[in-house]
């Protein structure tokens, strides 16, 4: 056993902190305040090799690992929930699947990109009708000839208007049960016939870009299929295990700033002439607010190991993103308490940590579905 | 170009600090490079990219101090060197450490050496200036512009807020002050290219160094904390009287006047 992390590891740490505490979180307010976007960010993070850091170098990425990804995002997340958001997603949900499942043409046209930070990617499996039950996809694709026609309609997806490449679930046919066969297929951007809005008013992670998109006989050659056509399912099950580690990552950040200014606000005010954490209901609540953040950050670390050791990873990927996303929000909770009327304010900033952490508890599989996952993995 | 930048690793002044049994606390401190040496750390990789050569990173010190080695690697500089006097020395100031770095670099060719313009932990500034005294070549401190050409090197330093400017000539050695560059973050790829760059460690004992030539010449008696901020005061009444009530204050409890 051993807990310590090597010194690429710590340097990454290091390296994304200061550039996140100089760089992100003085514009957090303004982020979340008016729903913008922050495109120059995500040019820098990519510039410093942040949006290829799991992949290997002979795709454009910087050759680290899982616990070095998941250690990024928490920093990130630490100052801003939407960037963080939105950079979990670029690489858990739009590269990885590219990199796990693509063609060696595939790799070379779309996740080099990706992984050199030159653009960010997208993965559209989320329909107006199939959230939770992903499996009832209604989006279609047919063959016609060397292409395949999309029509449908995919709900929140995450980056698509500044996405190079989307990744679409569709059914593409049946199978002999009576099924569907579920595929996954890359859409450039400005391919005919998809639309892209982004009009949700959304309560968290305001400045992450949220679309949804709408697909009218997209052709996309027969080559675009990703991966295996009869697998498509299982692929994203396995994406979404991965984007797990790093949601639930995104979540231990959220947790410890709201730890870290609970903390600091405690020691500061004073009522009833002493700093309010002099009294043991407010050290009650910091010291299980600073346990659960390691708990949770544990966990992380370990599906993250166990992922980087390929070993099955599925159970802890959902332990880490079901307890440190229900963490955050426990503890965003507290910190607004423990800053009484002040954490009501915009300014404070703790407000803003609940509305982002309550998305953690939705997004890539709500905590009912994690609660089945790990069922599932008991053999229930 | 033979390029060398001297880096110390300090704690960060900005995170808490607290001192037992006269030392600093190592459990809980905070390390990093120190900041003006990072200024040289960019500088350097700059007159390379600019000059050719080699960026060699040269630090007194323990093991401990690999990281911000690897860092300044990942940074860009090519090489680093470690000199470890953790079984040799007990404690050392700035002459022990000028010592050693002079018998580093009587084996080396330096045309540059770039330092910090203070170590932020004991902020002597005398380990540049020194070394140089030490090398027979001439140094230029707290610069926040260089420029090179050929064996001329023109140098604008600041001066208490103002500039003047300097002209001298290659070896050299100067000290970095804030104003000269904006130091990058290591990247990702940086970080991963900086496993496979050399860190050669060496003691004092292959320079050819006993204990007693570096044996330090000043001793440090206390080190303590500064005392804890007071509450501040604050004086009512009329805007006259409050002057009054400032002036008497000034006058006969803090005795400023
Ligand atoms: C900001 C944001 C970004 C997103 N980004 C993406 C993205 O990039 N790509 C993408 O594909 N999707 C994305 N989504 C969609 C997200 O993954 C879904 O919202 C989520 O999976 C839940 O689906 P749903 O909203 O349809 O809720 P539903 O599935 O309708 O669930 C409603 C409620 O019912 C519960 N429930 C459902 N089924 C069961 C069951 N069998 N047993 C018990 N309880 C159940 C759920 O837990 C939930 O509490 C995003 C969503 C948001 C809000
Ligand atoms: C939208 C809004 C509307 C408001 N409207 C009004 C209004 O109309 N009129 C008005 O007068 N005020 C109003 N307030 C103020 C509100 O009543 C105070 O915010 C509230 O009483 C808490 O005080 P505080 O914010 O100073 O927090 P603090 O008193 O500083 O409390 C901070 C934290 O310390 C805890 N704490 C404090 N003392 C102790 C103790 N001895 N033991 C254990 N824990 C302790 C608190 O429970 C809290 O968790 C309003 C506030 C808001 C946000």
């Amino acid at each position: 056993m051993n807990f310590e992390l090597t010194k690429e590891q710590e340097m990454t740490r290091k390296m994304v902190r200061d550039f996140a505490e100089e760089k992100i979180a003085p514009r957090a307010i303004d982020i979340d305040k008016n729903s913008e976007f922050p495109e120059d960010l995500f040019k820098e993070m990519g510039e410093l090799g942040l949006l290829g850091i799991p992949f290997p170098e002979e795709y454009g990425g910087s050759g680290g690992d899982t616990v070095t990804y998941a250690l990024a995002v928490e920093e990130i997340g630490r100052v801003c929930g939407s960037t963080g958001l939105s950079y979990a997603a670029a690489v858990s949900l739009g590269a990885s699947p590219l990199y796990y499942f693509g063609t060696e043409e595939q790799k070379q046209e779309f996740l080099i990109p990706l992984a050199k930070g030159e653009g960010l990617a997208s993965f559209g499996l989320t329909e107006p009708n199939a959230g939770s039950d992903a499996g009832g996809t209604q989006t279609k694709a047919v063959l016609e000839g060397d292409h395949y026609v999309l029509n449908g309609e995919k709900s929140w997806i995450t980056n698509a208007e500044y996405a190079r490449s989307i990744t679409i679930t569709a059914q593409a046919g049946k199978r002999e049960d009576g099924k569907n066969i579920i595929s996954a297929f890359i859409v450039p951007k400005d391919t005919p016939g998809m639309t892209i809005r982004s009009d949700y008013d959304k309560m968290g992670v305001r400045g992450s870009n949220t679309s949804e998109i709408v697909l009218e006989d997209v052709k996309v050659p027969k080559e675009n299929i990703l991966g295996d056509p009869k697998k498509g399912f299982g692929q994203f099950l396995h994406t979404l295990d991965g984007g797990r580690i790093s949601i639930a990552a995104l979540a231990v950040g959220i947790a410890q700033a709201s730890l870290d200014r609970a903390l600091a606000y405690a020691k500061e005010r004073k009522q009833f002439g002493e700093p309010i954490s002099k009294f043991q209901a407010i050290q009650f609540k910091l010291a299980d607010m600073a346990m659960e953040v390691e708990l949770a950050r544990n966990m992380v670390l370990k599906a993250a190991w166990l992922k980087d050791e390929g070993k099955p990873f599925t159970k802890e990927s959902a332990y880490a993103k079901l307890f440190a996303s229900e963490t955050a929000f426990r503890s965003a909770n507290q910190a607004i308490q423990i800053h009484g009327g002040y954490g009501y304010m915009r300014e404070f900033e703790v407000e803003r940590f609940l509305r982002d952490a309550k998305l953690l508890e939705i997004g890539e599989g709500t905590s009912e579905i994690q609660r089945m996952v790990i069922a599932r993995q008991l053999g229930c | 170009m033979n390029i060398y930048v001297l880096l110390k690793r300090t704690f960060d002044t900005e995170e808490k600090i607290s001192i037992s049994n006269g030392k600093i606390e190592d459990e809980g401190a905070e390390y990093i490079i120190n900041p003006y040496d990072e200024y040289a750390v960019e500088e350097a990789i700059n007159l390379k990219d600019a000059h050719g050569g080699e960026v060699t990173v040269v630090t007194v010190g323990d093991e401990e101090a690999e990281k911000q080695l690897r860092t300044a690697l990942a940074m860009g500089a090519d090489k680093s060197v470690l000199i470890n006097t953790e079984d040799d020395l007990e404690e050392g100031d700035q002459y022990t450490t000028v010592r050693i770095l002079e018998a580093y670099f009587k084996e080396n060719e330096p045309d540059i050496i770039l330092a910090g313009n203070v170590a932020i932990d004991e902020a002597s500034g005398q380990v540049g200036p020194r070394l140089a005294e030490r090398l027979d070549i001439p140094f230029v401190t707290t610069i926040t512009d260089i420029s090179i050409d050929g064996e001329t090197v023109n140098i604008e330093r600041d001066v208490e807020g103002d500039v003047e400017k300097v002209e001298t000539t290659l070896p050299l050695l100067v000290t970095c002050q804030q104003g000269l560059n904006e130091p990058r973050y290591p990247s990702l790829p940086g970080i991963m290219k900086a496993k496979k760059k050399p860190l050669e460690e060496i003691e004092i004992d292959d320079l050819d160094l006993e204990e007693d030539d570096v044996e330090a010449k000043t001793k440090t008696l206390e080190i303590f904390l500064p005392p804890e901020k007071q509450a501040g005061k604050i004086i009512e009444g009329e805007p006259d009287e409050q002057v009054k009530e400032l002036v008497s204050l000034l006058k006969n409890e803090s005795k400023v006047l």
